[in-house]
C-alpha cells in the first residue's frame, strides 16, 4: 500500500523502479485481503458454539432449535442431493432478473431526474409518493395483477430494488463538483461528452453504492415473494419446511440464505472496488 | 498586435432573494462585479491581474474563457467576440480540477479527445508534457496519489496539451506552500519563455505578479476596472535569483503603490456591508 501514497513531490524524484510482477499485483493483495477477512472467523465460531450449546444444554428445546452440527449435516445432505442448490439458483435468478431490470431502468431515469431540473419537477412528486409505499403492502397486488408466475415476483423485486438505485443516481449526478464541469467546458466539450466523460464517471461511486443496496433489497424481497406464492426458491423451501415442521430443514435453508447473501455481497464489493479504484478510500464490506 | 481586447465589460450578479448590498450608499439586490473593464492584451505577453478580493478578476477570466457572459460590453479574441469556450484558450484553476477518475496521462489527454486527436498522438503529446514538468514516472497515477504541486503541474500540462494561444490561470498557485509555489513559478516561466502563448494570470501575490509578468494590471475594488497598468522592466529570461535584486524591489514597490488604496477601499466596504462576504 505505502508505495501508492503521496510521494514527496518537490524534490525531483529518482526514477521509481516499477515492480509489476504478478505476485505484487494480484496475489499479494489477495493474500492480505484473505488474512484480514480471516479475523472475522473467531466470532462466527463463537456464534456456532453458542448455537451448538443451547439445545445441547437443554436451555432451548432441540425440537425448536436443533444443534448447529445437525443443521450443518442437514445442509450438507440437502446440498449433495442437489435440492437446495436448485432452490437457491431459482431465487438468485429471480433476484438477478428484477435487479437487472431495476438497473436498466432506474439508472437512466435517475440521470434524467438529476440532470434536468424540469424533468425532476414533473416526476418528483409521483416518485416520492410511490417510493414510500412499502413493497410488502404491494406484494398481494402484484400477485393479483400478474398472477403466481415468474412475472409477478420479478416485478415486485424490480419495484423494491429500483428506489435505492434511482435515489443514489440522482444524488450522484447532483453532487458532481461544478469545478469538473467548468474544467471540461473550458476544454470545449460537447454536452454529450460532458455527460459521458464527466457526469457519468463522477457519479459512478454513488450509483454503485445504490446498486449494492438495491441488490440486498432484491435478495430480501425475493424470499418474501417466494413465501407468499411460489413452488420453488429458497423462500418457498423455508416456508414449506416451516409448514411441515421440518425444523432442521428450515434452519438449513436459513443458513443457505446467509451463505448466498454473503457471496453476493462479496461479489458486489468486488465490483465496487473495480469501478472506484481511483478513489482514495474504498469503503469495505460494511453492509 | 492585440490578441485580446476587452471593451467596457460589465458584469452584475443578482443576489439571492432577501439579500442586499450597499453600492455607494444605494441599497441594491445586485452586485457589480465588473464595472467597465477595458484591457488590451498583446499576443505572446504575460499579463498578470492583481486586485483586492472580490474585484472581479476571476469573473473577467471566466468571460475571456467563454464560461460566463458579460452583462454588457464585449471581449474580442483574435477579433472575434467571445461567446463560448474557444479552442484557442486553456484554463488552469486554483483547485486543480483534475478528473479524479483519470490518471495523470489520461487527464492531459482529455482536451485532445474532443478535438478528435487519435490515441497514439494524444499519448505522445501527454508524455512530452509530463516529461517537461518532470512527471514522466507518474503517468499512471490518479490525482489522489499526487501532491498538490504535482497535481497543479498536471493541470497546467492538461491546459497546454491543446496548444492554446491564450492560457488563463486563476490563482493557480494559491493553494500551494511557499516553496512549491516558487518552484512552480520558476517552471512556468521557463516553459512559457519557450512558447509564444499569451498568459492572463490572476494572483493576490505581488511578488508572484512581478516575477512572472510583462505587465501587471491593477484592478480596482469592486466594481472592478483597470486602475493602472505597470510595465515590469525586468530582463528575460528570468530565474529565481531575480527576486532578491533591487530592480525587483522597485517594481514591487510600484505595484503595491497602485494596489494599496484599492485594498484599503475594499476592506472599508466590507465593514460597511456586513451582509456581504467575499
Amino acid at each position: 500500500m505505502s508505495e501508492e501514497l503521496t510521494v514527496p513531490s518537490e524534490i525531483r524524484l529518482k526514477p521509481r523502479s516499477i515492480d509489476i510482477s504478478l505476485y505484487t499485483r494480484k496475489l499479494k493483495p489477495f493474500i492480505v485481503g484473505l488474512y484480514h477477512w480471516s479475523h472475522g472467523i473467531p466470532l462466527v465460531l463463537v456464534f456456532f458454539a453458542v448455537w451448538e450449546a443451547l439445545p445441547r444444554l437443554g436451555i432451548i428445546n432441540p425440537l425448536f432449535l436443533p444443534t448447529f452440527s445437525s443443521t450443518l449435516q442437514t445442509l450438507i445432505e440437502l446440498t449433495l442431493s442437489g435440492q437446495l442448490l436448485l432452490h437457491a439458483l431459482v431465487s438468485l435468478q429471480r433476484a438477478a432478473a428484477g435487479f437487472g431490470l431495476a438497473l436498466v431502468i432506474a439508472v437512466p431515469f435517475g440521470f434524467l431526474m438529476g440532470h434536468y431540473t424540469k424533468f425532476e419537477r414533473y416526476t418528483d412528486l409521483l416518485v416520492q409518493g410511490l417510493r414510500n409505499v412499502s413493497t410488502f403492502a404491494l406484494l398481494p397486488i402484484f400477485l393479483l395483477l400478474l398472477g403466481l408466475g415468474e412475472s409477478s415476483k420479478i416485478a415486485i423485486i424490480f419495484y423494491a430494488a429500483s428506489w435505492q438505485i434511482l435515489m443514489n443516481t440522482i444524488s450522484g449526478v447532483k453532487s458532481v463538483d461544478p469545478i469538473y464541469i467548468k474544467a471540461a467546458r473550458s476544454m470545449g466539450v460537447s454536452d454529450f461528452e460532458l455527460f459521458t466523460k464527466v457526469i457519468l464517471p463522477a457519479s459512478i461511486p454513488s450509483i454503485v453504492i445504490g446498486a449494492r443496496l438495491g441488490a440486498k433489497i432484491a435478495l430480501m424481497v425475493v424470499i418474501a415473494a417466494e413465501m407468499i406464492g411460489a413452488k420453488s426458491g429458497l423462500g418457498f423451501f423455508i416456508q414449506n419446511a416451516e409448514f411441515n415442521f421440518l425444523v432442521p430443514e428450515m434452519y438449513a435453508g436459513i443458513l443457505a440464505l446467509a451463505i448466498v447473501g454473503l457471496v453476493v455481497n462479496y461479489l458486489l464489493v468486488w465490483v465496487e472496488k473495480k469501478t472506484t479504484s481511483w478513489k482514495r478510500d474504498i469503503s469495505g464490506a460494511i453492509q | 498586435m492585440d490578441i485580446i481586447v476587452a471593451k467596457d465589460v460589465r458584469k452584475k450578479f443578482k443576489l439571492k432573494h432577501g439579500q442586499q448590498v450597499k453600492n455607494n450608499g444605494i441599497i441594491s439586490n445586485e452586485i457589480d462585479a465588473l464595472g467597465g473593464f477595458d484591457l488590451n492584451i498583446k499576443k505572446g505577453e504575460f499579463l498578470v491581474l492583481v486586485g483586492p478580493s472580490g474585484s472581479g478578476k476571476s469573473v473577467f477570466l471566466d468571460i475571456v474563457g467563454g464560461l460566463s457572459a458579460p452583462t454588457s460590453g464585449v471581449v474580442y479574441l483574435d477579433n472575434k467576440p467571445v461567446d463560448a469556450p474557444s479552442e484557442k484558450t486553456g484554463y488552469v484553476f486554483q483547485q486543480y480540477a483534475l478528473f479524479p477518475w483519470r490518471t495523470a496521462l489520461s487527464n492531459i489527454e482529455f482536451g485532445l479527445e474532443s478535438r478528435g486527436v487519435v490515441k497514439e498522438e494524444r499519448i505522445k503529446i501527454a508524455r512530452e508534457l509530463l516529461s517537461l514538468f518532470g512527471l514522466s514516472d507518474f503517468e499512471d497515477r490518479y490525482p489522489y496519489q499526487l501532491s498538490g504541486g504535482m497535481q497543479q503541474r498536471v493541470a497546467i500540462a492538461r491546459a497546454l496539451a491543446t496548444k492554446p494561444e491564450v492560457l488563463l490561470m486563476d490563482e493557480p498557485f494559491a493553494a500551494l506552500d511557499a516553496q512549491t509555489r516558487e518552484i512552480l513559478q520558476n517552471e512556468l516561466i521557463r516553459i512559457w519563455e519557450g512558447t509564444d502563448t499569451t498568459v492572463i494570470f490572476v494572483t493576490h501575490s505581488i511578488d508572484e505578479a512581478v516575477f512572472l509578468a510583462d505587465r501587471v494590471a491593477v484592478v480596482t475594488a469592486r466594481p472592478g476596472k483597470i486602475k493602472e497598468i505597470i510595465e515590469i522592466d525586468l530582463p528575460r529570461p528570468r530565474n529565481g535569483d531575480i527576486r532578491s535584486s533591487s530592480e525587483f524591489a522597485a517594481n514591487r514597490h510600484k505595484v503595491w503603490g497602485a494596489l494599496k488604496a484599492e485594498v484599503n477601499k475594499a476592506q472599508q466596504e466590507w465593514k460597511l456591508a456586513p451582509g456581504f462576504t467575499d
